[in-house]
């Protein structure tokens, strides 16, 4: 799969890093005790630690500290005994401080590495750079007044891991692979909830392109995308953009890019003459964070099953394709159901595939076409079981387990009572189904003289019109073995 | 090191303070020899010593994570010149 875009002269390859933003999930905030609740009245989460009242202390959540040590064990990654809190200074404002606490030499979580998975089954390491913990700011509402900036600081202190990867991906689906994986990593661990939509994960993209070969081009960051379609979407404009100005002579500026959603294009956010200059320094208010190794390890053992270790479990004992065990294991909920499922009787261990393809294609857009999550499913993964295992035993169709599905959507009940009471039972008596052909011969002479006479193709409309006399209850291996003999015998 | 009037306003400019060009002067005057006086500490070798974050050799002290109610809307707005309804309003700060 090469990733390479063809311009009008050459063709191009795209180096993107990603600094990804997830709020840690805690009830109180990094340095005060003021909760981190989302969606509460504006300006009543904040203490007077966040509002940045004069002589006021910070005092570090240590339930935070643990989060962010679990989420570096988590994407592989060499947790640092010591580190340093330092003030980022800058002015605005929904930051009341004038300035961020946040981690700069020496972070909390130092070089890891995580693997995405391709739709062909190969998977490419991402490499981390470190992962650090910091405040953050309150949120402006800027689009209230033509005039003024509307300030709500109960997100202001919330604790953030700012993960940054090495330049290492190569495309937009990349970048989307990537952040999934961050994401279903972080919401299997429970350090962030993974909520896009309320901003518990938001990203920064640097995007440069270069020939093949070439040394890094100039790039440019798109700030704060909150969606993995707006990021992708983002990703291939810029990149286009890019191109375009490199192939007609021209040299990329620098910048700090804002992405319009609505036109899907990237505009600069501030000129370059008003650059931050951070100046960052220790925080004279917090000691060194020490870490000893005792704890370390101690929470090395409490790290839950994540994603990877579930997707090799799936494909050793399930014989799941990789690619299967991935798409299961993305989202822990998903995961979860389906381990239910197959928890729910022996013999669905060997019916695995089966039970992925109902739960991906048929169950899934149920579930979107209502609006539910798989948390809220109505089907009971119990009932999901005895689904296929009444599919396996032939019992019913595939094609009537379709509607059988349906029916247990909305009443919730179990396919076994539905199949009885609708008398939905699959036919597998030879003798019911003999007499069904022979009606429908008779019924089309015509038809029967046409296909003796070579007509091939005309079998698919013999057995269409018999399982339709037994209304799609006909088990349709017997059927076309009986069309087929009663048919030649005919010749 | 030596300061100039332009690393001033820079200063200055970052943190959102106005001066006039006699304050600037004194600026520049008080902040070169506060400079002139820290840099006597290069007259001792550092090459094998870490920065140091804090003097103090105790630890981090660490809290539960705990979240107490606090409703701060009416408390915490008080300080501010202009609101409406539950939020700080202060002039539009974006391009």
């Amino acid at each position: 799969m090469s990733n390479l875009i063809k311009g009008n002269k050459h063709e191009w390859e795209t180096v993107i890093g990603l600094e990804i933003h997830a709020q840690v999930k805690s009830n109180s905030k990094l340095f005060s005790n003021s909760s981190t609740a989302f969606g509460s009245r504006p300006n009543s989460q904040v203490s007077l630690v966040d509002a940045a009242m004069p002589g006021m202390l910070p005092v570090i959540n240590k339930y935070c500290i643990e989060q962010a040590v679990k989420t570096g064990i988590g994407l592989n990654a060499k947790i640092n005994n010591y580190s340093i809190f330092d003030r980022k200074n800058y002015f605005y404002a929904d930051l009341p401080q004038g300035y961020q606490i946040s981690q700069y030499k020496y972070p909390i979580v130092g070089e890891g590495k995580v693997s995405i998975d391709f739709k062909d089954g190969s998977s490419k390491d991402i490499r981390i750079v470190r992962l650090h913990l910091e405040q953050d700011a309150g949120k402006s509402l800027h689009d209230q007044n033509p005039t003024k900036t509307y300030v709500d600081l109960n997100r202001s202190g919330v604790a953030l891991m700012e993960i940054v990867s090495e330049p290492d991906i190569r495309s937009a689906d990349e970048a989307g692979l990537y952040i999934s994986k961050i994401r279903s990593i972080l919401m299997y661990l429970d350090t962030c909830d993974g909520n896009m939509q309320e901003g518990s994960l938001r990203a920064d993209v640097n995007i440069s392109v270069r020939k093949p070969g070439d040394d890094y081009g100039i790039r440019c960051e798109i700030k704060n995308l909150n969606s993995i379609k707006f990021i992708k979407q983002a990703i291939n404009y810029e990149v286009r953009r890019q191109i375009e100005i490199l192939e007609t002579g021209g040299v990329i500026e620098q910048n700090t890019l804002l992405f319009n959603t609505s036109t899907g294009k990237t505009k600069p956010m501030r000129s370059k003459e008003e650059a931050h200059d951070y100046r960052y320094f220790p925080d004279p208010d917090l000691l060194p964070l020490e870490i000893n190794q005792k704890d370390i390890d101690k929470m090395v053992n409490s790290i839950p099953e994540l994603p990877d270790e579930r997707k090799r479990k799936y494909v050793v004992v399930y014989n799941l394709s990789n690619y299967d065990a991935s798409v299961l294991t993305a989202d822990k909920s998903v995961s979860d159901y389906f381990d239910s499922v197959i928890k729910s009787d022996q013999s669905l261990k060997n019916s695995a595939k089966i039970v992925v393809n109902w739960i991906t294609s048929e169950l899934f857009s149920l579930l979107k076409e209502n609006n539910i999550d798989i948390d809220n499913s109505p089907i009971n993964p119990k009932y999901l079981g005895k689904l296929v295992k009444l599919i396996k035993e032939n019992i019913i169709s595939g094609k009537i387990a379709k509607d059988v599905l349906i029916e247990m959507f909305n009443s919730k009940q179990d396919p076994e009572i539905i199949i009885k009471n609708k008398g939905l039972k699959q036919v597998t008596d030879t003798s019911e189904i003999e007499n069904i052909v022979d009606e429908v011969l008779k019924e089309n002479k015509k038809m029967v003289e046409q296909y003796l006479s070579g007509k091939d193709k005309l079998l698919g409309f013999f057995v269409g019109q018999s399982m339709k006399k037994s209304k799609g209850k006909a088990n349709p291996k017997i059927l076309n073995e009986i069309l087929k003999s009663k048919l030649s015998n005919k010749n | 090191m030596k300061l100039d009037t332009n690393t001033i306003n820079k200063i200055a400019k970052l943190a959102r303070i106005r001066l006039s060009e006699d304050e600037a002067k004194d600026l520049l005057k008080d902040m070169n020899s506060i400079l002139d006086w820290v840099e006597q500490l290069n007259e001792v070798n550092t090459d094998s010593v870490e920065p140091l974050a804090n003097i103090s050799s105790s630890t981090l002290p660490q809290r539960k994570d705990e979240a107490k109610d606090i409703n701060s809307s009416d408390e915490i707005l008080k300080n501010s010149p202009d609101k409406l309804e539950d939020y700080f309003v202060v002039p539009k700060v974006v391009e």
